[in-house]
Protein backbone atom coordinates (compact mmCIF):
# COMPACT_ATOMS: atom_id res chain seq x y z
CA UNK A 1 0.00 0.00 0.00
CA UNK A 2 3.00 2.39 0.84
CA UNK A 3 4.98 1.49 -1.88
CA UNK A 4 1.43 2.04 -4.11
CA UNK A 5 1.21 5.17 -3.05
CA UNK A 6 5.02 6.57 -3.48
CA UNK A 7 5.09 5.11 -7.06
CA UNK A 8 1.60 7.95 -7.19
CA UNK A 9 3.60 10.37 -5.93
CA UNK A 10 6.21 9.72 -8.23
CA UNK A 11 3.73 9.40 -11.13
CA UNK A 12 2.43 13.27 -10.30
CA UNK A 13 5.82 14.36 -10.09
CA UNK A 14 6.91 12.53 -13.21
CA UNK A 15 3.67 14.05 -15.38
CA UNK A 16 4.32 17.61 -14.37
CA UNK A 17 7.96 17.32 -15.92
CA UNK A 18 6.45 15.81 -18.81
CA UNK A 19 3.67 18.34 -19.39
CA UNK A 20 5.99 20.60 -19.29
CA UNK A 21 7.88 19.84 -21.63
CA UNK A 22 4.71 18.82 -24.17
CA UNK A 23 2.98 22.19 -23.48
CA UNK A 24 6.04 24.83 -24.17
CA UNK A 25 6.20 24.34 -27.68
CA UNK A 26 2.28 24.74 -28.12
CA UNK A 27 2.30 27.62 -26.07
CA UNK A 28 5.06 29.32 -27.90
CA UNK A 29 3.96 28.46 -31.48
CA UNK A 30 0.32 29.04 -30.36
CA UNK A 31 0.90 32.90 -32.24
CA UNK A 32 2.29 31.89 -35.17
CA UNK A 33 -0.49 30.46 -37.22
CA UNK A 34 -1.31 26.71 -38.56
CA UNK A 35 1.86 26.01 -40.64
CA UNK A 36 4.41 26.02 -37.52
CA UNK A 37 1.59 24.20 -35.19
CA UNK A 38 1.71 21.83 -38.14
CA UNK A 39 5.60 21.47 -38.37
CA UNK A 40 5.93 20.84 -34.72
CA UNK A 41 2.80 18.32 -34.85
CA UNK A 42 5.06 16.24 -37.61
CA UNK A 43 7.79 16.59 -35.70
CA UNK A 44 7.03 15.19 -32.46
CA UNK A 45 6.02 12.07 -34.82
CA UNK A 46 9.05 11.77 -37.03
CA UNK A 47 12.77 10.25 -35.94
CA UNK A 48 13.85 13.83 -34.69
CA UNK A 49 17.82 14.18 -36.22
CA UNK A 50 18.83 16.99 -33.87
CA UNK A 51 20.61 16.24 -30.40
CA UNK A 52 18.67 18.07 -28.53
CA UNK A 53 15.55 16.50 -29.44
CA UNK A 54 17.02 12.79 -29.55
CA UNK A 55 18.07 13.28 -25.87
CA UNK A 56 14.04 15.00 -24.67
CA UNK A 57 13.03 12.19 -26.39
CA UNK A 58 14.60 9.44 -24.43
CA UNK A 59 14.47 11.80 -21.65
CA UNK A 60 10.21 11.59 -21.78
CA UNK A 61 10.15 8.07 -23.11
CA UNK A 62 12.26 6.70 -19.53
CA UNK A 63 10.02 9.05 -17.23
CA UNK A 64 7.20 7.34 -19.21
CA UNK A 65 8.21 3.92 -19.10
CA UNK A 66 9.10 4.42 -15.16
CA UNK A 67 5.56 5.79 -14.49
CA UNK A 68 3.72 3.07 -16.63
CA UNK A 69 5.97 0.51 -14.34
CA UNK A 70 3.92 1.67 -11.00
CA UNK A 71 0.96 1.41 -12.83
CA UNK A 72 1.67 -2.04 -13.78
CA UNK A 73 1.52 -2.83 -10.45
CA UNK A 74 -2.02 -2.68 -10.68
CA UNK A 75 -4.72 -4.07 -12.04
CA UNK A 76 -4.13 -2.33 -16.05
CA UNK A 77 -7.28 -2.11 -18.24
CA UNK A 78 -7.75 -4.80 -20.83
CA UNK A 79 -9.95 -2.33 -22.97
CA UNK A 80 -10.60 1.37 -23.28
CA UNK A 81 -12.51 3.51 -25.34
CA UNK A 82 -12.50 6.97 -26.76
CA UNK A 83 -14.80 9.56 -27.81
CA UNK A 84 -12.84 11.88 -29.78
CA UNK A 85 -14.35 15.21 -29.04
CA UNK A 86 -13.21 18.61 -29.75
CA UNK A 87 -11.17 18.79 -33.28
CA UNK A 88 -13.40 21.47 -34.31
CA UNK A 89 -13.43 23.86 -31.45
CA UNK A 90 -9.61 23.36 -31.35
CA UNK A 91 -9.16 24.50 -34.44
CA UNK A 92 -11.28 27.72 -34.14
CA UNK A 93 -9.42 28.09 -30.97
CA UNK A 94 -6.13 28.25 -32.98
CA UNK A 95 -7.68 29.37 -36.02
CA UNK A 96 -6.82 26.44 -38.15
CA UNK A 97 -8.66 25.29 -41.40
CA UNK A 98 -11.44 22.86 -40.00
CA UNK A 99 -9.37 19.88 -41.76
CA UNK A 100 -6.15 20.78 -39.53
CA UNK A 101 -7.87 20.37 -36.29
CA UNK A 102 -9.21 16.34 -37.17
CA UNK A 103 -5.41 16.54 -38.36
CA UNK A 104 -3.95 17.56 -35.10
CA UNK A 105 -6.75 14.80 -33.71
CA UNK A 106 -5.44 12.45 -35.56
CA UNK A 107 -1.59 13.00 -34.33
CA UNK A 108 -3.05 12.63 -30.83
CA UNK A 109 -4.96 9.63 -31.59
CA UNK A 110 -1.36 8.11 -32.41
CA UNK A 111 -0.27 9.22 -28.92
CA UNK A 112 -2.63 7.72 -27.12
CA UNK A 113 -2.60 4.53 -28.97
CA UNK A 114 1.37 4.43 -28.01
CA UNK A 115 0.53 4.90 -24.34
CA UNK A 116 -2.15 2.30 -24.26
CA UNK A 117 -0.33 -0.65 -25.97
CA UNK A 118 2.48 0.59 -23.94
CA UNK A 119 0.33 -0.11 -20.60
CA UNK A 120 -0.70 -3.38 -21.67
CA UNK A 121 -3.88 -2.14 -22.85
CA UNK A 122 -4.95 -4.93 -25.38
CA UNK A 123 -7.94 -3.30 -27.07
CA UNK A 124 -8.45 0.22 -28.24
CA UNK A 125 -12.09 1.24 -29.48
CA UNK A 126 -12.68 4.81 -30.39
CA UNK A 127 -15.62 6.91 -32.31
CA UNK A 128 -14.74 7.88 -35.88
CA UNK A 129 -17.86 8.86 -37.04
CA UNK A 130 -21.07 8.45 -36.05
CA UNK A 131 -24.55 7.80 -37.93
CA UNK A 132 -25.90 10.93 -36.44
CA UNK A 133 -22.63 12.98 -38.07
CA UNK A 134 -23.83 12.66 -41.10
CA UNK A 135 -26.47 15.59 -40.34
CA UNK A 136 -23.53 17.60 -40.73
CA UNK A 137 -22.77 20.06 -43.56
CA UNK A 138 -21.93 17.72 -46.26
CA UNK A 139 -18.19 19.51 -47.29
CA UNK A 140 -17.30 18.73 -43.56
CA UNK A 141 -18.45 14.74 -43.72
CA UNK A 142 -16.23 14.98 -47.46
CA UNK A 143 -13.20 15.85 -45.71
CA UNK A 144 -13.70 13.52 -42.63
CA UNK A 145 -14.07 10.86 -45.51
CA UNK A 146 -10.89 12.05 -47.04
CA UNK A 147 -9.55 12.48 -44.13
CA UNK A 148 -9.96 8.45 -43.23
CA UNK A 149 -9.16 7.19 -46.21
CA UNK A 150 -5.75 9.68 -46.08
CA UNK A 151 -5.30 7.79 -42.24
CA UNK A 152 -6.32 4.40 -43.35
CA UNK A 153 -2.91 4.45 -45.53
CA UNK A 154 -0.84 5.70 -43.62
CA UNK A 155 -1.85 3.44 -40.76
CA UNK A 156 -0.95 0.37 -43.07
CA UNK A 157 2.85 1.88 -43.55
CA UNK A 158 5.66 0.25 -42.87
CA UNK A 159 6.43 2.41 -40.37
CA UNK A 160 3.33 2.85 -38.98
CA UNK A 161 1.86 2.28 -35.10
CA UNK A 162 -0.26 -0.88 -36.50
CA UNK A 163 2.77 -2.38 -38.08
CA UNK A 164 5.26 -1.73 -35.15
CA UNK A 165 2.72 -3.05 -32.69
CA UNK A 166 1.02 -6.18 -34.59
CA UNK A 167 -2.14 -4.26 -34.68
CA UNK A 168 -5.22 -5.80 -35.85
CA UNK A 169 -8.06 -3.50 -37.35
CA UNK A 170 -11.56 -3.62 -36.92
CA UNK A 171 -13.94 -1.31 -38.40
CA UNK A 172 -17.23 -1.41 -36.25
CA UNK A 173 -20.61 -0.16 -37.78
CA UNK A 174 -22.90 0.12 -40.74
CA UNK A 175 -19.95 -0.03 -43.20
CA UNK A 176 -23.04 -0.58 -46.13
CA UNK A 177 -23.60 3.35 -45.18
CA UNK A 178 -20.33 4.49 -46.57
CA UNK A 179 -19.54 5.29 -50.01
CA UNK A 180 -17.74 2.51 -52.12
CA UNK A 181 -14.31 3.79 -51.87
CA UNK A 182 -14.03 4.20 -48.47
CA UNK A 183 -15.81 0.89 -47.65
CA UNK A 184 -12.95 -1.12 -49.99
CA UNK A 185 -10.18 0.67 -48.07
CA UNK A 186 -11.59 0.16 -44.44
CA UNK A 187 -12.37 -4.07 -45.97
CA UNK A 188 -8.81 -4.14 -47.14
CA UNK A 189 -7.17 -2.54 -44.24
CA UNK A 190 -9.14 -5.31 -42.04
CA UNK A 191 -7.80 -8.23 -44.49
CA UNK A 192 -3.91 -6.62 -44.25
CA UNK A 193 -4.53 -6.74 -40.44
CA UNK A 194 -6.34 -10.06 -39.98
CA UNK A 195 -3.42 -11.57 -38.86
CA UNK A 196 -2.06 -9.65 -36.15
CA UNK A 197 -3.26 -10.63 -33.36
CA UNK A 198 -1.27 -9.01 -30.17
CA UNK A 199 -3.29 -5.97 -30.01
CA UNK A 200 -6.64 -4.85 -31.59
CA UNK A 201 -8.13 -1.27 -32.55
CA UNK A 202 -11.82 -0.87 -32.90
CA UNK A 203 -12.93 1.53 -35.18
CA UNK A 204 -16.27 2.74 -34.99
CA UNK A 205 -17.35 4.35 -38.56
CA UNK A 206 -20.11 4.75 -39.52
CA UNK A 207 -21.65 3.71 -36.06
CA UNK A 208 -24.52 4.13 -33.36
CA UNK A 209 -25.54 1.64 -30.20
CA UNK A 210 -29.24 1.64 -30.98
CA UNK A 211 -28.14 0.97 -35.15
CA UNK A 212 -25.84 -1.72 -33.49
CA UNK A 213 -28.85 -3.22 -31.37
CA UNK A 214 -31.03 -2.81 -34.16
CA UNK A 215 -28.86 -4.88 -36.19
CA UNK A 216 -28.55 -7.49 -33.46
CA UNK A 217 -31.95 -7.89 -32.79
CA UNK A 218 -32.56 -7.97 -36.38
CA UNK A 219 -30.37 -11.05 -37.03
CA UNK A 220 -31.65 -12.73 -33.82
CA UNK A 221 -35.26 -12.80 -35.46
CA UNK A 222 -33.70 -13.89 -39.03
CA UNK A 223 -32.00 -16.68 -37.01
CA UNK A 224 -35.23 -17.62 -35.10
CA UNK A 225 -37.88 -17.33 -38.15
CA UNK A 226 -34.90 -19.63 -40.02
CA UNK A 227 -34.91 -22.26 -36.84
CA UNK A 228 -38.87 -22.40 -36.58
CA UNK A 229 -39.04 -22.96 -40.89
CA UNK A 230 -36.39 -25.54 -40.31
CA UNK A 231 -38.44 -27.12 -36.91
CA UNK A 232 -41.80 -27.01 -39.11
CA UNK A 233 -39.91 -28.87 -42.29
CA UNK A 234 -38.80 -31.89 -40.27
CA UNK A 235 -41.41 -32.26 -37.82
CA UNK A 236 -44.20 -31.71 -40.23
CA UNK A 237 -47.54 -30.08 -40.16
CA UNK A 238 -49.78 -32.13 -37.41
CA UNK A 239 -46.69 -32.06 -34.90
CA UNK A 240 -45.75 -28.21 -35.88
CA UNK A 241 -47.63 -26.54 -32.85
CA UNK A 242 -46.84 -28.82 -29.95
CA UNK A 243 -43.09 -28.78 -31.59
CA UNK A 244 -43.09 -25.54 -32.28
CA UNK A 245 -44.07 -23.57 -28.32
CA UNK A 246 -41.73 -26.80 -26.47
CA UNK A 247 -38.51 -25.30 -29.00
CA UNK A 248 -39.87 -22.28 -28.88
CA UNK A 249 -39.54 -21.73 -25.57
CA UNK A 250 -36.20 -23.76 -25.41
CA UNK A 251 -34.73 -21.41 -28.17
CA UNK A 252 -36.21 -18.04 -26.90
CA UNK A 253 -34.04 -15.11 -27.45
CA UNK A 254 -31.70 -14.28 -24.05
CA UNK A 255 -29.35 -11.87 -23.82
CA UNK A 256 -26.74 -14.25 -24.70
CA UNK A 257 -28.14 -14.14 -28.33
CA UNK A 258 -28.03 -10.19 -28.84
CA UNK A 259 -24.37 -10.12 -27.37
CA UNK A 260 -23.04 -12.99 -30.24
CA UNK A 261 -24.29 -10.88 -32.77
CA UNK A 262 -23.53 -7.26 -32.05
CA UNK A 263 -20.71 -5.76 -34.04
CA UNK A 264 -18.76 -4.66 -30.86
CA UNK A 265 -18.85 -8.57 -30.20
CA UNK A 266 -15.15 -8.94 -31.25
CA UNK A 267 -13.87 -7.18 -28.05
CA UNK A 268 -14.36 -8.18 -24.27
CA UNK A 269 -16.45 -5.89 -21.45
CA UNK A 270 -15.51 -2.08 -21.56
CA UNK A 271 -13.22 -1.41 -18.97
CA UNK A 272 -13.04 2.57 -19.30
CA UNK A 273 -14.72 4.78 -21.30
CA UNK A 274 -13.21 8.13 -21.70
CA UNK A 275 -14.50 11.35 -23.58
CA UNK A 276 -12.72 14.41 -23.86
CA UNK A 277 -13.71 18.00 -24.56
CA UNK A 278 -15.36 17.88 -20.41
CA UNK A 279 -18.97 16.94 -22.21
CA UNK A 280 -20.72 14.20 -20.36
CA UNK A 281 -22.54 11.89 -22.58
CA UNK A 282 -22.28 9.15 -24.64
CA UNK A 283 -23.59 10.27 -27.62
CA UNK A 284 -24.86 7.02 -28.53
CA UNK A 285 -21.48 4.98 -28.11
CA UNK A 286 -21.61 1.31 -26.99
CA UNK A 287 -24.12 2.13 -24.65
CA UNK A 288 -24.70 -1.84 -24.29
CA UNK A 289 -20.81 -2.44 -23.65
CA UNK A 290 -20.72 0.47 -21.03
CA UNK A 291 -22.86 -1.10 -18.21
CA UNK A 292 -20.10 -1.28 -16.04
CA UNK A 293 -17.22 0.58 -17.13
CA UNK A 294 -15.78 3.58 -15.43
CA UNK A 295 -16.40 6.55 -17.28
CA UNK A 296 -13.92 9.75 -17.29
CA UNK A 297 -14.57 12.87 -19.43
CA UNK A 298 -11.85 15.94 -19.22
CA UNK A 299 -11.98 18.94 -20.26
CA UNK A 300 -9.39 18.90 -22.69
CA UNK A 301 -10.11 18.47 -26.51
CA UNK A 302 -9.04 16.04 -28.07
CA UNK A 303 -5.80 17.33 -29.82
CA UNK A 304 -4.60 18.41 -26.29
CA UNK A 305 -5.62 15.10 -24.81
CA UNK A 306 -2.26 13.95 -23.06
CA UNK A 307 -0.39 11.44 -20.62
CA UNK A 308 -1.61 13.33 -17.60
CA UNK A 309 -5.65 12.54 -18.52
CA UNK A 310 -4.60 9.17 -19.66
CA UNK A 311 -2.78 7.82 -16.52
CA UNK A 312 -5.24 9.86 -14.22
CA UNK A 313 -8.09 7.64 -16.38
CA UNK A 314 -5.89 4.77 -15.25
CA UNK A 315 -5.53 5.91 -11.90
CA UNK A 316 -8.86 5.91 -11.22
CA UNK A 317 -10.03 2.71 -12.81
CA UNK A 318 -7.63 1.08 -10.47
CA UNK A 319 -9.05 2.85 -7.28
CA UNK A 320 -12.63 2.03 -8.33
CA UNK A 321 -11.20 -1.58 -9.15
CA UNK A 322 -10.48 -2.26 -5.45
CA UNK A 323 -13.27 -0.90 -4.23
CA UNK A 324 -15.39 -3.08 -6.34
CA UNK A 325 -13.27 -6.20 -5.96
CA UNK A 326 -13.59 -5.85 -2.08
CA UNK A 327 -17.79 -5.43 -2.22
CA UNK A 328 -17.34 -8.45 -4.86
CA UNK A 329 -15.52 -10.51 -2.12
CA UNK A 330 -18.01 -9.19 0.42
CA UNK A 331 -21.01 -10.89 -1.36
CA UNK B 1 -35.83 22.23 -17.44
CA UNK B 2 -35.54 18.48 -18.56
CA UNK B 3 -38.47 16.77 -19.52
CA UNK B 4 -37.48 13.10 -17.71
CA UNK B 5 -34.83 13.01 -15.14
CA UNK B 6 -33.37 9.22 -14.16
CA UNK B 7 -31.58 8.97 -10.88
CA UNK B 8 -29.04 6.01 -9.92
CA UNK B 9 -29.95 6.50 -5.84
CA UNK B 10 -26.44 4.94 -4.62
CA UNK B 11 -24.69 5.65 -1.55
CA UNK B 12 -26.98 5.01 1.58
CA UNK B 13 -25.01 1.93 2.77
CA UNK B 14 -21.83 3.71 2.68
CA UNK B 15 -23.91 6.37 4.03
CA UNK B 16 -24.70 4.48 7.27
CA UNK B 17 -21.31 3.07 7.73
CA UNK B 18 -19.38 6.08 7.62
CA UNK B 19 -21.91 6.63 10.87
CA UNK B 20 -21.87 3.41 12.29
CA UNK B 21 -25.52 2.90 11.37
CA UNK B 22 -26.94 -0.27 10.20
CA UNK B 23 -27.43 -0.43 6.05
CA UNK B 24 -31.21 -0.31 7.08
CA UNK B 25 -30.81 2.77 8.20
CA UNK B 26 -29.47 4.20 5.40
CA UNK B 27 -31.90 3.02 2.56
CA UNK B 28 -34.74 5.03 5.30
CA UNK B 29 -32.96 7.97 4.69
CA UNK B 30 -32.30 7.62 1.05
CA UNK B 31 -36.53 7.16 0.89
CA UNK B 32 -36.36 10.69 2.65
CA UNK B 33 -34.26 12.06 -0.13
CA UNK B 34 -36.67 10.59 -2.51
CA UNK B 35 -39.39 11.87 -1.27
CA UNK B 36 -38.18 15.31 -1.15
CA UNK B 37 -36.96 14.87 -5.02
CA UNK B 38 -40.62 13.89 -5.83
CA UNK B 39 -42.29 17.17 -4.64
CA UNK B 40 -39.29 18.98 -6.33
CA UNK B 41 -39.76 17.28 -9.91
CA UNK B 42 -43.67 17.83 -8.78
CA UNK B 43 -42.71 21.74 -8.11
CA UNK B 44 -40.86 22.31 -11.14
CA UNK B 45 -42.34 20.91 -14.17
CA UNK B 46 -40.25 17.88 -14.51
CA UNK B 47 -42.45 15.34 -16.24
CA UNK B 48 -40.94 11.80 -15.78
CA UNK B 49 -38.50 10.99 -12.87
CA UNK B 50 -37.15 7.36 -13.21
CA UNK B 51 -35.27 5.91 -10.33
CA UNK B 52 -33.26 3.10 -9.70
CA UNK B 53 -34.24 1.50 -6.44
CA UNK B 54 -33.14 -2.21 -7.37
CA UNK B 55 -31.20 -3.81 -9.87
CA UNK B 56 -31.04 -7.13 -11.17
CA UNK B 57 -27.38 -7.46 -9.80
CA UNK B 58 -28.38 -6.12 -6.13
CA UNK B 59 -30.21 -9.56 -5.44
CA UNK B 60 -27.12 -11.35 -4.99
CA UNK B 61 -26.85 -8.71 -1.58
CA UNK B 62 -27.13 -10.16 1.92
CA UNK B 63 -30.19 -12.11 2.17
CA UNK B 64 -31.22 -9.83 5.13
CA UNK B 65 -30.31 -6.68 3.44
CA UNK B 66 -32.39 -7.90 0.22
CA UNK B 67 -35.57 -8.46 2.45
CA UNK B 68 -35.36 -5.22 4.18
CA UNK B 69 -35.14 -3.30 0.60
CA UNK B 70 -38.30 -5.54 -0.04
CA UNK B 71 -40.11 -4.60 3.06
CA UNK B 72 -38.57 -1.31 2.73
CA UNK B 73 -40.64 -0.76 -0.49
CA UNK B 74 -43.85 -2.42 0.85
CA UNK B 75 -44.04 -0.17 3.83
CA UNK B 76 -43.39 2.88 1.75
CA UNK B 77 -45.57 2.77 -1.32
CA UNK B 78 -48.76 1.69 1.37
CA UNK B 79 -48.13 5.14 3.32
CA UNK B 80 -47.56 7.11 0.08
CA UNK B 81 -50.44 6.20 -2.26
CA UNK B 82 -52.80 8.35 -0.74
CA UNK B 83 -50.08 11.26 -1.20
CA UNK B 84 -49.73 10.31 -4.67
CA UNK B 85 -53.28 10.87 -5.60
CA UNK B 86 -53.45 13.83 -3.73
CA UNK B 87 -49.98 15.46 -5.41
CA UNK B 88 -51.43 14.12 -9.09
CA UNK B 89 -48.13 11.80 -8.81
CA UNK B 90 -48.76 8.78 -11.23
CA UNK B 91 -46.39 5.28 -10.40
CA UNK B 92 -45.49 2.85 -13.05
CA UNK B 93 -42.67 0.17 -12.70
CA UNK B 94 -40.27 -1.13 -14.42
CA UNK B 95 -38.03 -4.50 -14.21
CA UNK B 96 -38.75 -7.96 -13.44
CA UNK B 97 -41.59 -8.18 -11.19
CA UNK B 98 -41.33 -12.17 -10.92
CA UNK B 99 -38.78 -12.12 -8.95
CA UNK B 100 -40.68 -10.10 -6.15
CA UNK B 101 -42.67 -10.95 -3.35
CA UNK B 102 -46.30 -11.81 -4.36
CA UNK B 103 -47.20 -9.18 -1.81
CA UNK B 104 -45.55 -6.58 -3.33
CA UNK B 105 -46.18 -7.50 -6.75
CA UNK B 106 -49.57 -7.14 -5.86
CA UNK B 107 -49.41 -4.04 -4.20
CA UNK B 108 -47.63 -2.79 -7.01
CA UNK B 109 -50.49 -3.74 -9.58
CA UNK B 110 -52.46 -1.81 -7.08
CA UNK B 111 -50.11 1.12 -6.96
CA UNK B 112 -50.52 1.69 -10.37
CA UNK B 113 -54.11 0.58 -11.40
CA UNK B 114 -55.23 3.86 -8.65
CA UNK B 115 -52.48 6.05 -9.89
CA UNK B 116 -52.96 5.61 -13.72
CA UNK B 117 -54.84 8.89 -13.97
CA UNK B 118 -52.52 11.06 -12.53
CA UNK B 119 -50.72 13.23 -14.68
CA UNK B 120 -47.98 15.95 -12.90
CA UNK B 121 -45.50 13.87 -12.83
CA UNK B 122 -45.00 10.05 -13.57
CA UNK B 123 -42.52 8.41 -11.14
CA UNK B 124 -40.87 5.35 -13.00
CA UNK B 125 -39.52 2.77 -10.05
CA UNK B 126 -36.90 0.42 -11.05
CA UNK B 127 -36.86 -2.49 -8.88
CA UNK B 128 -34.98 -6.22 -9.88
CA UNK B 129 -34.40 -4.11 -13.40
CA UNK B 130 -31.55 -4.44 -15.76
CA UNK B 131 -30.99 -2.45 -19.26
CA UNK B 132 -29.54 -5.66 -20.67
CA UNK B 133 -32.64 -7.46 -19.92
CA UNK B 134 -34.74 -5.16 -21.09
CA UNK B 135 -33.23 -5.04 -24.13
CA UNK B 136 -33.14 -8.63 -24.52
CA UNK B 137 -37.03 -8.97 -23.50
CA UNK B 138 -37.89 -5.95 -26.62
CA UNK B 139 -35.91 -8.16 -28.76
CA UNK B 140 -37.60 -11.35 -27.69
CA UNK B 141 -41.00 -9.76 -27.93
CA UNK B 142 -40.33 -8.33 -31.75
CA UNK B 143 -39.09 -12.09 -32.76
CA UNK B 144 -42.68 -13.32 -31.64
CA UNK B 145 -44.16 -10.64 -33.61
CA UNK B 146 -42.49 -11.68 -36.59
CA UNK B 147 -42.94 -15.70 -35.78
CA UNK B 148 -46.77 -15.09 -35.62
CA UNK B 149 -46.65 -12.98 -38.48
CA UNK B 150 -47.97 -9.85 -37.18
CA UNK B 151 -44.83 -7.81 -38.29
CA UNK B 152 -42.10 -8.55 -41.05
CA UNK B 153 -39.09 -8.62 -40.82
CA UNK B 154 -38.26 -4.84 -42.58
CA UNK B 155 -40.66 -3.65 -40.00
CA UNK B 156 -38.11 -3.69 -37.31
CA UNK B 157 -36.40 -0.40 -36.62
CA UNK B 158 -35.15 1.72 -33.77
CA UNK B 159 -38.75 3.05 -33.08
CA UNK B 160 -39.71 -0.28 -32.90
CA UNK B 161 -37.44 -1.54 -29.85
CA UNK B 162 -37.70 1.75 -28.14
CA UNK B 163 -42.09 0.51 -28.06
CA UNK B 164 -41.02 -2.64 -26.62
CA UNK B 165 -38.59 -1.42 -24.17
CA UNK B 166 -40.10 -1.22 -20.38
CA UNK B 167 -40.30 2.71 -20.88
CA UNK B 168 -42.93 2.77 -23.28
CA UNK B 169 -45.13 3.51 -20.87
CA UNK B 170 -43.40 6.89 -20.09
CA UNK B 171 -44.84 9.66 -22.28
CA UNK B 172 -41.15 10.73 -23.33
CA UNK B 173 -38.87 7.45 -22.79
CA UNK B 174 -35.76 8.71 -22.99
CA UNK B 175 -34.35 10.64 -20.01
CA UNK B 176 -32.53 14.08 -20.58
CA UNK B 177 -30.69 14.29 -17.58
CA UNK B 178 -29.34 11.49 -15.51
CA UNK B 179 -28.14 11.98 -11.92
CA UNK B 180 -25.78 9.33 -10.03
CA UNK B 181 -24.67 9.74 -6.46
CA UNK B 182 -21.96 8.90 -4.44
CA UNK B 183 -19.21 9.79 -7.17
CA UNK B 184 -19.52 6.49 -8.56
CA UNK B 185 -18.66 7.32 -12.59
CA UNK B 186 -20.86 4.25 -14.11
CA UNK B 187 -24.34 3.09 -15.17
CA UNK B 188 -24.30 -0.27 -13.77
CA UNK B 189 -26.88 -1.28 -16.44
CA UNK B 190 -29.25 1.24 -15.97
CA UNK B 191 -31.89 2.07 -19.38
CA UNK B 192 -28.67 1.38 -21.16
CA UNK B 193 -30.84 1.92 -24.78
CA UNK B 194 -32.35 4.89 -23.25
CA UNK B 195 -29.76 7.06 -22.09
CA UNK B 196 -28.05 7.59 -25.50
CA UNK B 197 -28.61 11.48 -25.74
CA UNK B 198 -28.97 11.39 -21.49
CA UNK B 199 -27.18 13.93 -19.93
CA UNK B 200 -25.27 12.55 -17.62
CA UNK B 201 -24.26 14.33 -13.98
CA UNK B 202 -22.24 12.81 -10.83
CA UNK B 203 -22.73 14.06 -7.75
CA UNK B 204 -20.11 13.21 -5.01
CA UNK B 205 -22.90 13.33 -2.29
CA UNK B 206 -24.28 9.51 -1.27
CA UNK B 207 -27.98 9.61 -1.43
CA UNK B 208 -29.64 9.95 1.69
CA UNK B 209 -27.20 13.94 1.72
CA UNK B 210 -28.76 14.39 -2.19
CA UNK B 211 -30.77 17.48 -1.47
CA UNK B 212 -32.46 20.40 -3.30
CA UNK B 213 -28.71 21.96 -3.28
CA UNK B 214 -27.37 19.39 -5.00
CA UNK B 215 -30.43 19.14 -7.31
CA UNK B 216 -30.31 23.04 -8.22
CA UNK B 217 -26.39 22.04 -9.49
CA UNK B 218 -26.83 18.94 -11.57
CA UNK B 219 -30.71 21.00 -13.34
CA UNK B 220 -27.99 24.31 -13.53
CA UNK B 221 -25.37 22.39 -15.09
CA UNK B 222 -28.17 20.24 -17.63
CA UNK B 223 -29.07 24.07 -18.51
CA UNK B 224 -25.44 25.15 -19.54
CA UNK B 225 -25.11 22.07 -21.82
CA UNK B 226 -25.13 22.36 -25.24
CA UNK B 227 -26.88 19.54 -26.53
CA UNK B 228 -26.10 18.63 -30.31
CA UNK B 229 -27.26 15.47 -31.18
CA UNK B 230 -24.27 14.34 -33.43
CA UNK B 231 -24.78 17.67 -35.70
CA UNK B 232 -23.03 21.15 -35.79
CA UNK B 233 -24.84 24.15 -33.98
CA UNK B 234 -25.19 26.47 -36.78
Amino acid sequence: MKTERNGHVYIVCALVVLEFYRLLPLTVLSGNGGSLMRFFLRKTMETESSVTGGYRRRFTGFLRKCMFSVLSMGPVPNHIAFIMDGNRRYAKKRNLQLGEGHRAGFASLMWILGYCYELGVKYVTIYAFSIDNFKRRPNEVQVLMDLMLEKIDELLKEESLVRQYGIQLYFIGNLKLLSDNVREAVERAMEITAKNNKLVLLICVPYTSTDEILHAVEESCQDKLDHSQAVKQTNGSTDHCNQTSQEDHEHDIKVVDIEKRMYMAAAPDLDILIRSSGETRLSNFLLYQSDKCQLYSPAALWPELGLWHFVWAVLSYQRSYSYFEKKRKQL
Amino acid sequence: MPRHVAVIMDGSARWARRRGLPASSGHEAGVRSLKELVELCGKWGIRILTVFAFSSENWSRPKAEVEFLMGLFERVIEFELQNFSREGVRISTIGDSSRLPKSLQKLLNKAECSTKDNSRLHLVVAVSYSGKSDIAQACKSIAHRVRDGLIQLEDIDEELIEEELATSCCEFPCPDLLIRTSGELRLSNFLLWQLAYAELFFSEALWPDFGKAEFVEALRSFQQRLRRYGSRES
